[in-house]
């Protein structure tokens, strides 16, 4: 042990560190191609029996063992887009108030009540909805739409039917609950980084609080809030149990946004219980697992593009 | 705001039309109160929401609350059953998950922080894992179900804790690697300059500065998994029988939830219920502690 010879420190630790942290980024990787592959290759089976038939029939009969795709795609789309339309105005509404309006000692407490909104399981939406808000819409909300918006040409048709209180709307209604807080925090955190020199510059020349949010703030942001909107509606798209709570569960395309129908999450909850191992019902749920999974993949995917620090207006 | 008292002959340029500009700032002011009322009650609606959420659940569930509940396992309808089985196996499986996610987020985190900088893998890792975040937790179970249980005979409450680990990943990832980032270069610089080599940096110092920031992440997780009904009903089944082993079908809260929630006895519904206010107002608690952690650290 002669000091004349000091060792270089040994980097083998180093070398092992860095090769697990860079392991564990290569496991994400392939935790995501795991995930698409092996419900591409568990969905094999339908798609081979069924090809591209399976995206465009609306059956799905356990007995003749014919399934189709349409009914759930179709109710996994309007569900989520229905969400939206109710959603991203409230949302704005919300990031809008929290940012330029509130009270300075309101800000905190309310932001964090509309995160919490987040927090809270999908089967306690699933449970509200269904013992809470499904009577309120057959009781009051559902007739009076219907007795009010029926009558109209055209699209009076969409506002019809019996007011269950279950169904599509009910369903796009919790769904809308549910992402509200994802797309007010996006839009609330966006809004914040608009320099304050270029509001009051625009207070300075005389705007009212709402014309500085449409022609400074929302210009300045609108990239990363569509980015939020988007995130929300990734969100939407795979939600099961509060949907399967409300959407009254039926196989066929409803023409009125009052009737019954499913999502994608809500048959594969619903029916993988009663889905033999092998069997070809079960493939096809991991078939519209697949199908899932890409309208998700696709739809995050451009919500993170549009989110990235570097995207701005 | 009174334009009146000004005498528009003296001011050079066009004729000032004091009507007009008057009903215009009359109508600008009109529009702007509007929507502040509008932004008010869009706030006051999402509060609403979440009161109502919160007074129903105590509403519903309180009555049923009794020390039956953390004593006696699920029974059939009419005996006076409770949830203890669901309660120690959500426990569990939520405790498990984390520990088996945390290790691996953390290090992803780590990478995507302290190796990563400016690289195709890194942007991709970080890109997929922000994917896998808001990915529908229902693929993750039917995904875990085609790897783990499918093949090797039977649903366990192990397949749960693995699709738990699944979703507490990308959460773990995205706090670490954001406080991670917070930390400033001198502190990094100060610990090379001592002659540490960089894992001993990272591991001794920047773990411990971010400690607080990192601990928020794993709360986060740990009340996003409580809660989690959809990945479970394909890994560990649930089971109205009392068990610990990972092997076989293990209960949870959410999925007795599930079961009972939509079960034609009285008593079910209220355990459901009893059920549901527990793990809302458990997970609300992790939240706003993990908030109050990171304030603290601040």
């Amino acid at each position: 042990m002669s000091h004349a010879t000091t060792k270089r420190p040994s980097n083998l630790g180093d070398t092992i560190f860095e090769g697990l942290a860079r392991f564990s980024g290569l496991f994400v990787l392939v935790l995501l191609g795991g995930i698409i592959v092996v419900l591409f290759i568990g969905g094999l089976p339908a798609f081979k029996q069924f090809g591209l038939s399976f995206l465009t029939s609306d059956n799905w009969d356990p007995v003749q063992e014919d399934y189709g795709a349409l009914v759930p795609v179709f109710g996994t789309l309007v569900t989520a887009v229905l969400a939206l339309l109710m959603a991203v105005p409230l949302a704005f509404g919300i990031a809008f108030w929290l940012t330029e309006l509130a009270p300075a000692w309101l800000r905190r407490p309310v932001g964090t009540a509309i995160e919490l909104l987040a927090a809270v399981p999908s089967i306690i939406y699933g449970m509200w909805g269904f013992f809470v808000i499904v009577p309120i819409m057959a009781e009051y909300v559902q007739p009076f739409i219907i007795d009010n918006l029926g009558e109209l040409p055209l699209v009076g048709a969409f506002f019809q039917g019996p007011p269950f209180g279950t169904g599509i709307f009910t369903a796009a209604m919790i769904l809308a609950v549910m992402i509200i807080p994802f797309i007010a925090a996006t839009m609330r955190d966006v809004f914040d980084t608009v320099p304050p020199v270029f509001k009051e510059s625009a207070y300075g020349l005389g705007c009212t609080t709402w014309e500085v949010m449409r022609s400074i703030v929302i210009p300045y942001t609108r990239i990363s809030v569509v980015g939020g909107i988007m995130l929300g509606l990734g969100r939407a798209l795979g939600e099961t149990m509060a949907v399967t709570f409300v959407i009254g569960n039926t196989n066929r395309i409803a023409h009125t946004i009052f009737g019954p129908g499913n999502t994608i999450a809500s048959i594969v909850a619903l029916e993988f219980p009663e889905s033999e191992s092998g069997s070809l019902k079960l493939s096809s749920l991991l078939a519209l697992g697949f199908i899932l999974f890409v309208i998700s993949f696709i739809v995050l995917a451009i919500s993170r593009m549009l989110l990235k620090p570097g995207a701005k207006a | 705001m009174s334009a009146t008292v000004m005498t528009s002959g003296n001011v050079p340029g066009a004729a000032k039309n004091h009507a007009a500009a008057e009903a215009l700032g009359r109508r600008r002011h009109r529009t702007n109160r509007i929507v502040k009322v509008l932004c008010v009650t869009a706030t006051g609606l999402g509060l609403v929401f979440l009161a109502s959420i919160l007074f129903t659940l105590l509403i519903r569930g309180l009555g049923g609350l009794s020390p039956t509940v953390f004593t006696t396992s699920t029974l059939p309808p009419g005996s006076h059953g409770g949830l203890l089985n669901a309660i120690v196996g959500s426990l569990m499986q939520t405790v498990l998950g984390t520990a088996i996610g945390t290790p691996i987020g953390l290090m992803v985190g780590t990478y995507l922080s302290e190796y990563a900088a400016g690289s195709k893998l890194g942007d991709a890792v970080r890109f997929v894992s922000d994917v896998l975040l808001s990915a529908p937790s229902i693929l993750v179970g039917l995904f875990v179900y085609a790897l783990l249980v499918a093949p090797f005979g039977g649903f366990s409450g192990i397949a749960g804790c693995i699709a738990l680990a699944v979703i507490v990943i990308p959460i773990v990832v995205r706090t670490t690697e954001d406080m991670l980032r917070l930390l400033p270069v001198a502190l990094r610089e100060a610990t090379v300059a001592l002659g540490a080599p960089k894992w001993r940096m990272i591991v001794s110092i920047c773990y411990p500065a971010a400690k607080d920031g990192i601990v928020t992440g794993i709360l986060l997780a740990v009340a996003r998994v409580a809660g989690e009904t959809a990945p479970l009903l394909f890994t560990s089944l649930g089971n109205l029988n009392w068990s610990v082993s990972l092997a076989k079908p293990m209960a949870s809260l959410p999925v007795t939830i599930y079961q009972y929630a939509g079960s034609a006895f009285e008593d079910w519904v209220q355990l459901a219920w009893v059920g549901a206010l527990l793990i809302t107002f458990g997970v609300l608690a992790i939240n706003i502690v993990a908030r109050f952690v990171l304030r603290g650290g601040k």
